[in-house]
């Protein structure tokens, strides 16, 4: 039970999330305002009810499971991939290895200059 | 006639969601398990050995991916749920997000620019179509987010949810190696590199390294994914592309 009235709160914050980017004609996806959304809340109550704990950590722990649908779709685009590979692979890798590099040396950086406290890194 | 009867019984089940649910979780377990027999070793990522063992298993028997997906839906679904779900440990860790909120909200606008930038970028010198380039740029969004901003540049939607899945494991793959080369120690700094460059599926593997990194990659990829859908259709109109 614990389970499923968690479940139940994490589609309804969804759907308030979806309702609300419509209604606001927002660029952002329904289920990314759902969080923020219920985000807000727990900062409110100041706590996690044991249901959004249960829920939340049953989807959390096998979040990779969600992508392998969309990942199979690759299928319909073999010939798309195979015309362009070569860009398309090397966007992929060399693209990935910036952004997640630069990602962290901006972020570590800027944590050294305007963090309260001091960090240890390195 | 047996073969007449499971001919029929094929028929039946292939035009059911229910094979294309339960393969979907057979494969995951399969790769979920190599992967631990492995010791979690990141290059047999689950979701590179149920993708490969579900694209044999389509061909060999010749079921349409359109078919597959009326029961794979149900697993793809998940996916906003398991979004919202996100506010659970970025609540968590909020004491250590507030205290660095300055260096997170530049962090996140300099990477937003660096992923689709350089992905862009690189597709287009080696001569990437504008459809593959734009296809490309949301590829460090989390699938939902980015198939919608695709839709919106001019890309393919489902070409880019594939991408995007292809640059999560590559970063699942890569990201504790680059850091470990980039003598990073700080999980928070590590965490938001991963969820900005690598999304849903970076966080899956920051979480199996550390609490304090999913809970900042998961971060990462929440407010990469607001920025994202503000910044890139404006972006890429500002540069001419379209």
């Amino acid at each position: 039970m614990k389970f499923l009235n968690g479940i139940t709160l994490l589609l309804i914050y969804q759907l308030a999330g979806e309702v609300g980017v419509q209604l606001l004609h927002w660029p952002v996806p329904g289920p990314v305002l759902g969080m923020l959304l219920l985000f807000l809340t727990l900062l409110l109550r100041k706590g996690i009810a044991p249901s959004v704990g249960a829920a939340s950590t049953a989807l959390l722990s096998h979040l990779s499971l969600l992508f392998v649908p969309a990942g199979v779709g690759m299928m319909v685009h073999f010939e798309h991939l195979a015309n362009e590979w070569l860009p398309i692979v090397v966007a992929l890798v060399l693209g990935t290895v910036v952004t997640m590099a630069t990602s962290a040396l901006v972020m570590q950086g800027a944590s050294r200059l305007f963090s309260s406290e001091t960090y240890r890194d390195g | 006639m047996a073969d007449a009867d499971l001919a029929t019984l094929w028929v039946y089940l292939s035009a059911s969601p229910l094979l294309g649910l339960t393969i979907t979780l057979i494969a995951y377990s399969l790769g979920h398990r190599l992967y631990l027999y492995a010791n979690c070793n990141p290059l047999l990522n689950p979701v590179v050995t149920a993708i490969a063992v579900l694209i044999a298993f389509l061909q060999v028997t010749g079921v349409s991916y359109a078919a597959y997906f009326e029961g794979a839906q149900f697993v793809h679904f998940l996916l906003g749920p398991a979004t919202v779900a996100l506010a659970v440990p970025l609540y968590q860790q909020c004491a250590k997000i507030r205290k660095r909120l300055l260096p997170l909200a530049i962090t996140m606008v300099v990477g937003v620019i660096t992923g689709a930038g350089s992905s862009v970028g690189i597709a287009w010198m080696l001569g990437a179509s504008l459809e593959t380039q734009m296809s490309l740029a949301p590829k460090s969004v989390t699938t939902p987010v980015a198939m919608g901003i695709s839709e919106h540049i001019g890309g393919l939607p489902s070409l880019t949810a594939v991408l995007v899945v292809a640059t999560g494991i590559i970063g699942a793959v890569i990201g504790t190696t680059l850091f470990r080369l980039m003598r990073i120690k700080d999980e928070a700094v590590k965490g938001v590199a991963m969820g900005i460059a690598s999304h849903g599926i970076g966080t899956a593997r920051a979480f199996q390294v550390n609490k304090e990194m999913g809970a900042f990659s998961g971060l990462a990829m929440a407010l990469s994914a607001f920025v994202s859908a503000v910044l890139l259709p404006w972006l890429l109109h500002m540069t001419g592309l379209l």
